[in-house]
């Protein structure tokens, strides 16, 4: 993929400012970018974070530039949506280590003049925060209404909520858990082999060494996007039906309608993202460790907080199960925390967030408009 | 107005104005609503089923799904001002635990309880010698989910042996309200046909 900066129609914010790193190190040159939809009010009192997950991007409720399709959350955020941009400030910024224009390991390293490659920094879901807060305090919001975020985007809010607690409001994290577990750091590990054992990937030099690694990332993408799926839903969607023939081969071709399906996820994965990228946000997820990175159990750190949570997993969620997020709701009411927590029956996996739920969609509408009466904004 | 409403008012009439609540088992969050429309409390609710949880956030409710039995020990001491059970402890399986439990995380705990020692279900059990059905208590003994009911008495003998203080108790019968500082009196187990407590440990 092209690695041009500024190449993405959005929005971008350049702090000079180094960001010192969880591991030590520091980024000298943060760059942001990021989408923004609805109107910033007067007192800056109706602004709303939003985070990626792994495969996300800054373009939420627009355009994707890349793939042409809609914005990956579309259905949620929008005129007259459950987050609804006639009332709030949306922002949206691709994550830090990302490849849509955040620094990342694609960007120049100022310091050498050329990609960054294996020699950026491992960074962390707090990093990734931290990041973000400095185009908050750049576009000088005090208190976020919302931080709102499914699966690595949960992390993030759950990371919000414990580092900045006197900066937001409300909390949303959804689908997701506040550390990841062996099953989830073995499917990552998965993606990671597949993209190093590809001969493209050079040792992580494939920028300087005119190659990209598209089938060791491609293969990637088709084992994680099996995760985010349940068998249910593939059940539904394919079966054992066959692609395009009427009986089997005998062969290794694509006789599956799923194994059509799954190349296909594959193969437009690697239009859009960066193996690199896909190496350290996966690590960053792994890391993840909320007791650990605040040295705290989970209810000592939500403690006496004033933030109001809502916490929604899906029933055929097998990668961060109803258990995990429940996990977290019983250290919030443990700490005398105000939550909620809905359950939402579906069969569609780990992806039924960014899928079409009603009652998901009612239950984020309801919470985030209660949020909003009590702060008093119309 | 019918006898669950009338439950409703007179709850939310005993709730102090701005407090912290939780109502354990809230449904759909009809109290929860009150309370929050008349008395604006600071509602949590805890409820069994899934769906109406969803439904209490849907309203804007602050509620999560869980068990009395086993969640109330989630909860730190006297973390709300009050906690309210209201037509639930006799489908729990260990009242006496619960009413631990509500005084424990509660400054202050309402109990509502439908009155087994009311004079038709113990007509009714007398003639019959079958398990009493009344509008209040409408299953079949088979299906029922109240698997502990009670009589007033009984409830405030469970208090003495717990060292839980009645403050105050409320009696509905078909066509009046009483209320007692304290105990209610014996007359009230008789022609109560359900009562409200409000209780401290």
């Amino acid at each position: 993929m092209n690695t041009d900066q500024n190449k993405f129609p959005c929005s971008y914010f350049t702090d000079t400012k180094p960001l010192l790193l969880e591991n030590g190190t520091s980024i000298d040159e943060l760059t942001v970018a990021y989408e923004s939809y609805g109107k910033l009010n007067q007192d800056k009192s109706n602004a709303i974070i939003i985070c990626h997950a792994l495969s996300g991007d800054q373009f939420l409720a627009s355009k994707n530039p890349l793939t042409n399709k809609d914005g990956w959350w579309n259905r949620m955020v929008g005129s007259g949506k459950p987050i609804d941009t006639d009332k709030y400030f949306v922002i949206c910024a691709n994550v830090l280590g990302g490849c849509l224009g955040s620094t990342g390991p694609t960007s120049i390293n100022p310091s050498t003049g050329e990609e960054y490659g294996l020699n950026f920094p491992v960074i962390t879901i707090s990093d990734m925060v931290n990041a973000q807060m400095r185009l908050i305090q750049h576009l000088k919001i005090d208190k976020l209404l919302s931080v709102i975020g499914g699966s690595m985007g949960g992390m993030q809010v759950l990371e919000w909520a414990a580092t900045y607690p006197s900066n937001i409001l409300s909390a949303i994290p959804i689908a997701t858990s506040s550390r990841h577990t062996a099953q989830n750091i073995a499917f990552h590990e998965l993606g990671r082999q597949a993209i190093m054992a590809d001969p493209d990937w050079s040792g992580g030099n494939y920028i300087k060494a005119g190659t990209n690694p598209t089938k060791g990332l491609s293969i990637a993408r088709m084992t994680a996007h099996v995760t985010y799926l349940s068998e249910a839903s593939l059940t539904k969607k394919f079966g054992r039906r066959l692609q395009d023939k009427e009986e089997i081969s005998f062969g290794f071709d694509a006789d599956f309608q799923i194994e059509s399906y799954l190349r296909h996820q594959g193969l437009t994965f690697v239009d859009r993202f960066d193996a690199n990228s896909y190496l350290y946000i996966t690590r960053a997820m792994d890391y993840f460790d909320l007791e650990k990175t605040h040295r705290k159990s989970l209810t000592e750190i939500f403690e006496k907080t004033n933030i109001k949570f809502l916490i929604a997993s899906f029933t055929g969620d097998w990668l961060y199960p109803p258990s995990e997020n429940l996990m977290i709701v019983r250290a919030l009411s443990a700490g005398g925390a105000d939550v909620s927590f809905v359950n939402i029956e579906s069969d569609k996996g780990h992806d039924a967030f960014l899928l079409e739920e009603p009652e998901f969609d009612d239950a984020m509408r309801g919470f985030i408009n209660s949020v909003s009466t009590e702060a008093k904004i119309l | 107005m019918n006898n669950n409403r009338t439950d409703l008012e007179l709850i939310t009439s005993l709730v102090s104005k701005g407090t912290r609540i939780l109502d354990v088992g809230c449904g759909n969050g009809e109290l929860l609503q009150s309370l929050k429309d008349r008395k604006s409390v600071k509602g949590q609710g805890l409820e069994l089923k899934q769906e109406r949880v969803n439904q209490c956030v849907s309203k804007g409710l602050s509620a999560i799904q869980g068990n009395a039995d086993s969640d109330l020990s989630l909860y730190p001491n006297q973390s709300f001002d009050c906690v309210i059970l209201s037509q639930t402890i006799q489908a729990t399986n260990n009242p006496k635990n619960i009413l631990i439990e509500l005084v424990r995380i509660g400054k202050k705990a309402i109990v509502s309880i439908p009155n087994f020692g009311f004079w038709k279900i113990r007509a009714d059990f007398a003639i019959y010698g079958k398990m009493p059905i009344t509008k209040k208590l409408s299953n079949n003994w088979y299906d029922t989910p109240n698997i502990h009911l009670c009589s007033i008495n009984d409830f405030v003998d469970l208090c003495r042996e717990l060292n839980i203080k009645i403050e105050k108790t409320i009696v509905l019968s078909s066509n009046n309200t009483q209320s007692y500082n304290g105990s209610p009196n014996n007359w009230s187990n008789f022609f109560g046909e359900e009562a409200i407590f409000l209780i401290k440990s």
